[in-house]
């Protein structure tokens, strides 16, 4: 068995008094990538919130590379070894691409990925460095919000959502850059509506419902209609 | 001769608006707070100039080595200390807080000054001037203002655009949420803003005392003046700021000119039409 990088026990998160999360427990080992699929509203994007200390009223256990990261102040979680790539991008609009990378960068955590690394992987980046971030098309801001997370040289990647709002021929040059990405001995949680997609790529996968862990294991363990049906609660 | 000389002056009263709204420009760019005490803190940092001179005997401009970084200061601790608690997603609670501090300035320097008009010496320099055009002689003093809110602003400006703090300040401004998973620690990127504004309320305060006579109760008109300026301007553009500020001390100059009496009117209504025409201020949006 390879090393345990993260490890969340039975996670409650809510909104206000609105619970989003019922007991979500999790491993995930060094090196490993899972696919966290589930429709609209399963509470994807809150438990990638959890983990980045985004969302303040939760309960449960969370370990980061043996260390506690439950209750930790969000800006102290990039210096941990976690980034996150956010749903719908999030670049700041009035940062050039260039400025956005060196943001994602400030924690200075040693690693293979730098401004040359990042541009090397994304070409495209390195001609548009001086532009507002807005005025990027989709597909390459969406190369602007991978290369944020990567320059902080994180140990978990965390993936909302890559292929919101792409084109699909985007959304295949994404993916194809992937294994690229989280090389090395990252581990990633890939959240994505495209489960095909996303179980394709993954090692292993969690199907949420209404906040809850509806299924999990490795893709080929199951059939399309046992996946779905713990998709649609069917 | 004389509407040149009106029109020159007003130039470079509009220098020391500038100085007045650029702290609030900055400060609403950065967390959207309107500090409604930031005139009556331009006013205390003229107290504190006045206390120090008293003290020492420093001529008032070379005082602004004392005074900027205590101001500074006192700015981060505001702002570490009670505003962050007060920044949310409601718009409210930072006005009163800050109403409520404009009271409290007002009074308190009422009981430490009195309500006795005061005014720094700035000795040759507030006397000296020199002829530019037949008819039009420039002081030294609102020169200096001038070049001063020019040097303020740029300096601003550099700080914003090309230096690794004002990228924060950006980023923080864009998406505060992202710019914390990014390692910023939103509170002390606020409080590093709100010690920069004190930094240039403390250069206004200064401007303000060795240009005219002021008591513990000319902060509010000199907020409107700020507000006035930003408005013109565009919100968090800085060099706009600087043309709101000329824009407003040309209309006042141009309205005294008139009749002395309609000075302060035709500031307010130069403010009035750019709205009226452009409601988002002559240069919305910042840019680098
Ligand atoms: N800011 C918020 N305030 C209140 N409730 C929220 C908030 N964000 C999400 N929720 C609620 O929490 C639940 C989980 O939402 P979440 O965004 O985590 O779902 P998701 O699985 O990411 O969905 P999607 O596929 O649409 O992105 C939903 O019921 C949603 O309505
Ligand atoms: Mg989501």
């Amino acid at each position: 068995m390879s090393d345990t990088i993260l490890s969340l026990t039975d996670i409650e998160a809510f909104y206000g008094d609105a619970q989003a999360l019922h007991g979500v427990s999790l491993e995930l080992a060094a090196g490993e990538t899972l696919a966290l699929i589930g429709s609209n509203g399963a509470g994807k994007t809150t438990l990638l919130k959890t983990i980045c200390g985004l969302i303040e009223r939760h309960i449960g256990a969370m370990l980061f590379d043996g260390a506690n990261i439950s209750g930790i102040s969000p800006n102290k979680i990039p210096a941990r070894g976690i980034a996150l790539v956010p749903e719908g991008r999030r670049l700041f609009p009035s940062l050039s691409v260039e400025e956005n990378l060196l943001l994602g960068g400030q924690v200075d955590r040693r690693g293979p990925w730098n401004l040359g690394a990042v541009y090397e992987l994304f070409p495209v980046l390195r001609e548009r460095q001086h532009q507002p971030s807005t005025s990027l098309s989709g597909g390459q801001q969406q190369m602007v919000a991978i290369g944020r997370a990567l320059m902080a040289n994180p140990k978990l990647l965390l993936l909302d959502e890559l292929s919101l709002g792409l084109a699909p021929v985007i959304i295949k040059d994404i993916y194809a850059l992937l294994p690229r990405i989280v090389a090395e001995g990252m581990s990633a949680i890939l959240v994505e509506q495209d489960v095909t997609r996303a179980l394709g790529f993954a090692d292993r996968f969690i199907c949420l419902q209404e906040g809850r862990v509806a299924l999990e294991g490795e893709p080929k363990a199951f059939t399309r209609e046992q996946i779905s049906q713990a998709y649609f609660g069917t | 001769m004389e509407w040149v000389n009106a029109i020159i002056q007003g130039i470079l009263i509009g220098g020391l608006y500038a100085l007045f709204a650029a702290g609030l420009s900055l400060i609403f760019g950065v967390m959207r707070l309107v500090n409604i005490a930031h005139g009556d803190f331009i006013v205390a940092a003229a107290y504190l100039a006045y206390v120090v001179v008293a003290a020492t005997g420093l001529h008032p401009l070379v005082s602004l080595v004392i005074i900027v970084p205590l101001s500074a200061v006192a700015g981060y601790a505001l702002q570490a200390g009670i505003l962050n608690r007060t920044i949310g997603d409601d718009l409210l609670p930072p006005l009163l807080v800050t109403f409520g501090l404009s009271v409290i300035l007002q009074n308190g320097m009422l009981e430490l000054f009195t309500a006795d008009s005061r005014k720094l010496d700035a000795g040759l320099l507030d006397i000296q001037n020199f002829n530019l055009l037949p008819g039009v002689n420039i002081g030294y003093m609102p020169l200096l203002m001038f070049v001063a809110a020019i040097i303020v602003i740029a300096g601003l400006q550099y700080i914003f655009y090309r230096t690794s703090l004002g990228r924060a300040f950006r980023a923080v401004s864009d998406d505060g949420e992202i710019a914390q998973i990014m390692g910023l620690d939103n509170r002390k990127i606020f409080a590093a803003a709100m010690a920069l504004s004190f930094g240039v309320i403390a250069i206004a305060g200064v401007f303000l005392a060795v240009r005219a006579n002021f008591d513990p109760f000319v902060g509010p008109s000199r907020l409107i003046f700020g507000f006035e300026a930003v408005i013109i301007g565009g919100l968090g553009n800085l060099w706009g700021t600087l043309v709101g500020g000329i824009i407003l001390g040309v209309a006042q100059a141009i309205g005294a000119q008139i009749d002395p009496g309609w000075q302060l009117l035709a500031g307010h209504i130069a403010f009035l039409l750019v709205l009226a025409i452009k409601p988002r201020g002559l240069f919305p949006r910042i840019d680098g």
